[in-house]
């Protein structure tokens, strides 16, 4: 079985080859779920032989919906693909039916060799047993031989770091140790093609940065990976190739650089998705970055000023909210403007208007950025937009014109992505200014 | 190098052969239950052993000494035992099984497996404990020197018949519970109602017999009777004709449950 699977000919067949695939929803089914036995029964008395056949080739009804529709694409053996898209695009179907979990409507997909998929860290983790008891039990749901997992185990324990507690209960782990024993099990699936999901979107930052490089090093082998991220910094540094989704069409498919460039303009541009509050009364309508010229723009250069204009619509008076603004970088919360904070807020909100917030020489290093919003009510503790992403951007440009000569300047600006102007006064007695905002000419 | 085809309704090529490769998931899975049951307990599976002790003092009361049931001259908590055992078995093995699905449903979203190994693997957790509670058995034999007939190398023959009968409609319960959550008022419905209509408390045989052929249409008939007779011996008769429902039973309930949990397994994580 698994010798089969290892001998690696030399072969030309793609990894993974999709032709045509669609997935259709229906919501209705869900919503009919109530009075569904009852409805089934009755169905099934009145006409066994018509209940049997509607259930075999139900007509696609209006609540039906194409959650993906005429996907195609290939990958090649040992390539590392990126799948971008925004939340509700069919990533996540896409990967539910290479993972099997699901089938296609329509379609097909042939894949050439052993693969794993990781949807979500510890699936079927249990709480009440050991860390020791659930690396066999998650092992042997991913896929993994008993043998194997005792061959394994030692370096299954020593990646996760939590030696000590590996007879302890996973309930009393704190999260940090949970999500590191899982990914530790993960890690060791050793497959042919490896499919990720957002896995990297747990743990501290040095963990995360440990599991990138582990999937680095499993590309680097020469394995297919497929890598679904919103967060485009591990994205263009795991991957060459990027697909991007949208509406469950595919968008666009090619070079990392390219598509990811492409994906913001859209995102930013596109922010239409409004967000609402009924219970409140308001509507976000629109969230628009700008630069200081006034342009709507998603490419922002260091020390630039950001100005994020929101435009809601309050259907009734709201008194006193508190609006707050986050800029989040790939390793976390940069800066913020928050009316907690400052005080200033507006005494009430009524009919449409708009509130913006310029933020002055962004000290923020060439990376891609999300804006995330929240308003709360008078009475604080009450959300009426919860904490959320609402736009996109990048900031771009040559750091060399800033006076940052350094080494490694990719990888040394990835860890902590804000800076501030510094001086440097070096044992020779030279000073050297180092700042953003003032670009050396 | 192998490749993997999928498509709508193509499933069924795959899937026994995957069936195969995921065959250690049986044991991990009954593992997993048997481990998480017994954790926190002070007894632990002492648990496997007091529950049928006090059952079966309760039935031998209420049925033997109140009801002053027919013992056919063997002892009756031995009687009550061995009726029990299986029906126990068979009652905590079909409502795991038919919950199997809905209680793992946060792995079925997000992994690949045969979905059949959940729920058969719930039954085999059943039968461990059925094995472990028949120590006990054992132990009340040799308590009233009661030698088994040689019948009793047919046991095994039983107890699959018995684990047939729970897997059949565990099949059953847990497809149709992942759209119809009324399943869960139901099973446990079944399980009251099945005590007092199977022969735990008493013999069937004083069922009156014109009605037998109808009262051995409840397979759990087949399967008891058939305990006894393995166990205690010729005292506790076999009604032919009931087993050979039983057994027909049986069969049907396993394929069709089987050929159902397929059907809707396609669907299963959309539903779910």
């Amino acid at each position: 079985m698994q010798k089969g699977y290892s001998t690696t000919t030399a072969t030309t067949d793609p990894a993974i080859a999709i032709e045509n695939l669609g997935k259709l929803y229906s919501i209705g089914r869900r919503r009919a779920q109530g009075d569904g036995l009852r409805h089934a029964i009755e169905s099934a008395i009145r006409s066994p032989l018509s209940w049997l056949r509607s259930r075999r080739n139900r007509k696609p009804l209006k609540e039906d919906f194409w959650a993906l529709r005429n996907i195609s694409f290939q990958i090649n053996q040992g390539e590392v693909v990126g799948i971008i898209g925004r939340n509700g695009a069919g990533k996540s179907t896409l990967l539910k039916i290479l993972s099997r979990i699901t089938l296609p409507t329509e379609g097909r997909v042939r894949i050439n060799g052993r693969i794993a998929s990781l949807l979500e860290v510890g699936t079927g983790f249990h709480q009440e047993l050991t860390g020791r008891e659930n690396i066999f039990l998650n092992g042997a749901i991913l896929g993994m031989k008993r043998a194997e997992i005792i061959r394994k185990f030692d370096e299954i324990v020593a990646f996760s770091e939590i030696e000590e507690f590996i007879d302890t209960p996973v309930k009393r782990y704190s999260s940090g140790m949970y999500v590191r024993l899982a990914f530790a099990v993960a890690a060791h699936l050793d497959p042919e093609i490896l499919i990720v999901d957002e896995v990297l979107a747990v743990g501290d930052a040095a963990f995360q940065r440990k599991c990138l490089g582990k999937m680095g090093s499993f590309a680097q082998s020469g394995r297919t990976v497929l890598f679904v991220s919103h967060n485009m910094e591990a994205v263009r540094s795991l991957c060459k190739r990027v697909v991007w989704i949208n509406d469950g069409q595919l968008h666009e498919d090619g070079a990392t650089d390219e598509v990811i460039e492409e994906y913001f303009k859209d995102s930013s541009a596109g922010i239409s998705h409004s967000y609402a509050n009924p219970e409140y009364g308001l509507t976000i309508q629109k969230i628009v970055l700008k630069n200081t010229l006034g342009e709507e723009s998603s490419q922002f250069r260091p020390g630039d000023d950001l100005v994020v204009e929101i435009s809601y619509e309050a259907q009734q008076r709201i008194q006193r909210p508190i609006i707050a603004l986050g800029i989040v970088g790939a390793n976390g919360t940069c800066f913020t403007s928050n009316m907690l904070l400052d005080g200033n807020r507006p005494d009430f909100l009524e009919g449409t208007g708009q509130i913006t917030c310029t933020f002055r020489s962004i000290p923020l290093l060439p990376q891609s950025y999300a804006v995330k919003m929240l308003v709360r009510a008078a009475n604080v503790t009450d959300f009426i937009i919860t904490y959320r992403e609402v736009a996109l951007f990048n900031v771009v440009g040559d750091l060399a014109q800033y006076g940052y000569t350094g080494d490694f300047l990719t990888w040394a600006s990835r860890s902590t992505p804000v800076v501030v102007p510094y001086e440097w006064r070096l044992p020779d007695g030279t000073t050297v200014d180092v700042a953003l905002s003032r670009p050396v000419h | 190098m192998t490749q993997l085809v999928i498509e709508a309704d193509r499933a069924d090529r795959e899937y026994w052969r995957d069936l195969w490769r995921y065959r250690e998931l049986f044991y991990f899975f009954a593992w997993r239950d048997l481990l998480v049951r017994y954790k926190q307990t002070v007894v632990g599976v002492g648990w496997s052993l007091i529950r049928p002790l006090l059952t079966m003092a309760v039935l031998t009361v209420v049925f033997g000494r109140l009801g002053k049931m027919p013992s056919g001259g063997m002892p009756y908590p031995l009687l009550v035992l061995c009726g029990m055992l299986p029906w126990q078995f068979v009652s905590t093995a079909m409502a795991e099984s038919g919950n199997s699905l809905v209680m793992n449903s946060n792995l079925i979203s997000k992994v690949y497996f045969p979905r059949l190994v959940v729920t058969v693997s719930s039954v085999i957790t059943s039968l461990v404990d059925f094995l472990i509670s028949g120590v006990f058995l054992v132990i009340l034999m040799i308590w009233y020197r009661y030698a088994p007939p040689t019948a009793v190398l047919l046991l095994p023959f039983f107890v699959l018949l018995a684990f047939g009968a729970s897997l059949g409609v565990g099949l059953w319960i847990a497809a149709l519970m992942v759209q119809y959550r009324d399943f869960r008022f139901i099973v446990p419905f079944i399980v009251q109602f099945g005590l007092y209509i199977s022969p735990v408390g008493f013999q069937s045989s004083i069922v009156p017999e014109r009605f037998r052929l109808l009262y051995a249409l409840n397979p759990m008939v087949g399967v008891i009777d058939g305990f006894r007779w393995c166990l205690l011996g010729p005292r506790a008769g076999v009604y032919w004709p009931g087993l050979a429902i039983a057994v027909i039973e049986v069969v049907v309930f396993v394929v069709s449950g089987v050929w159902y949990f397929r059907k809707t397994e396609q669907t299963l994580a959309d539903v779910i």
